[in-house]
């Protein structure tokens, strides 16, 4: 058997004797493996680097080294975490944020292999004892990093949400609504709540859809809208769609979607024009044009 | 009658809601990038919208295979929508206009059809559905 007590006192006794040596080869690896120069200070890094080696030789001396969810692991691991989210919420890249477990293999080894010049069974047992820890070191940075990133796409999603929506008022008892995007399930129940509240809240008649800025109006985005209609429509507000450029006005002709007594308008200007004649408004220049 | 090339290939998964948005946005790149005109794109894209949402939410998931084409003088692409869902029983049922096994408009495959310029169903109860549509230029 490889590995096993020999090779992790062998590996202990290394890092130990060679910790300045290992420290300064180390961070120089690192700073040759950054592509973008100045992407993290020298100072910086080299503290990061000297907390990980007192920490993961305390790790090597009192720990499993077979098992790394041992509490004795625990101070590692979340160092490497800390690390690892940090680097991912300033934008490394994934190999980036790996190089540094990985780039201490280089240096590691090279003492690994002076310390045992002369045992090839000694410096095979402290080489793979050393391998296993950092290979699932590099992993554990790897998912947090991961992690990292899924909570930020997660919360850039939610802003999107709550971005995308704004009912807005045109004039006295006339709202717009402008939809910026894919309308998928989610967000159109966002949609739908927030106009059918403003109606609520404002005493509007008159509601205006806007889809200029909905790529995609398949059968799904048709129903989302005619149900919106529909809501709006019982609760005695008038709806209006606009935005229908030439091509959604030909692909809703070939999907066979019935818009029956929606009116639909091409630009939001008509639309408005539309809304404020229905209330019994209009629009007018107070001087001559110029 | 010159040989039909294949231009590039590209297989996307479909497991849920945001890949639908990935096929979509996926399959107009490539019909932009053959050239189709503003409406083809828009009908290829829908027809892709559809067909995709009908593997999700009917297939349970699949795939969706995205080729561009080069038939001669003609460019077009070809989407080919695959799933191991439950299949469909009478796909002249599933045609017609207003018919659903959901909660759809029942417009889907047979407004899909309409917005493509080839079309081809099959369907075996208990393995599965495969719809292929192209659109040329």
């Amino acid at each position: 058997m490889i590995g096993g007590e020999a090779g992790k006192m062998a590996l202990y006794q290394a890092v130990l004797d060679n910790e300045k040596a290992l420290l300064d080869e180390w961070v120089k690896e690192q700073i040759g493996a950054f592509s973008r120069q100045g992407a993290i200070r020298e100072t910086e890094l080299r503290q990061q680097c000297e907390t990980f080696l007192r920490l993961f030789v305390q790790a090597i001396r009192d720990g499993n080294t077979t098992d790394l969810r041992t509490p004795e692991w625990e101070a590692v691991l979340r160092f490497l975490s800390d690390v690892s989210s940090s680097r991912g919420e300033q934008g490394f890249s994934p190999s980036e944020t790996a190089t540094f477990v990985f780039s201490f293999k280089r240096p590691l080894f090279t003492a690994l292999g002076k310390a045992h010049q002369d045992d090839g069974k000694a410096l095979a047992d402290a080489v793979w004892e050393a391998t296993a820890i950092l290979d699932r070191l590099g992993l554990h940075t790897m998912d947090v990093y991961l992690k990292t990133r899924e909570t930020i796409i997660a919360r850039q999603q939610e802003d999107m949400l709550e971005l995308s929506t704004p009912v807005v008022s045109l004039a006295e008892g006339i709202l717009a609504l402008p939809v910026i995007g894919t309308l998928d399930s989610a967000r159109t129940q966002v949609v739908m709540e927030s106009l059918l509240q403003r109606i609520v809240e404002t005493g509007s008649t008159q509601a205006i859809i806007d889809i200029t800025g909905v790529p995609t109006v398949d059968t799904l985005v048709a129903q989302h809208l005619l149900k919106t209609v529909t809501a709006a429509r019982l609760m005695g507000a008038d709806c209006l769609i606009s935005g229908i450029r030439p091509q959604i006005a030909q692909t809703i002709v070939h999907l066979g979607v019935e818009l029956g007594n929606v009116t639909t308008k091409a630009t939001l200007a008509s639309a408005f024009a539309v809304a404020l004649d229905r209330q019994g408004m209009k629009i007018v220049r107070s001087k001559p044009q110029a | 009658m010159a040989t039909m090339i294949v231009r590039s290939t590209e297989t996307l998964p479909i497991r849920a809601e945001a890949d639908v948005v990935m096929v979509r946005q996926k399959a107009r790149a490539v019909a932009t990038e053959a050239g189709l005109g503003l409406v083809d794109v828009t009908k290829l894209v829908t027809a892709t919208s559809e067909l995709a949402r009908n593997a999700l939410i009917y297939g349970g998931g699949g795939t969706a295979l995205i080729e561009s084409l080069q038939d001669g003088i003609r460019k077009g692409v070809r989407l080919t929508f695959e799933d191991q869902g439950p299949g469909i029983p009478d796909i002249e049922k599933a045609m017609t206009d207003g018919y659903t096994s959901g909660s759809g408009m029942g417009l889907g495959l047979s407004g899909a059809k309409r917005l493509s310029n080839d079309f081809s169903i099959h369907s075996v109860v208990g393995q599965g559905t495969r719809v292929m549509i192209a659109r040329w230029k």
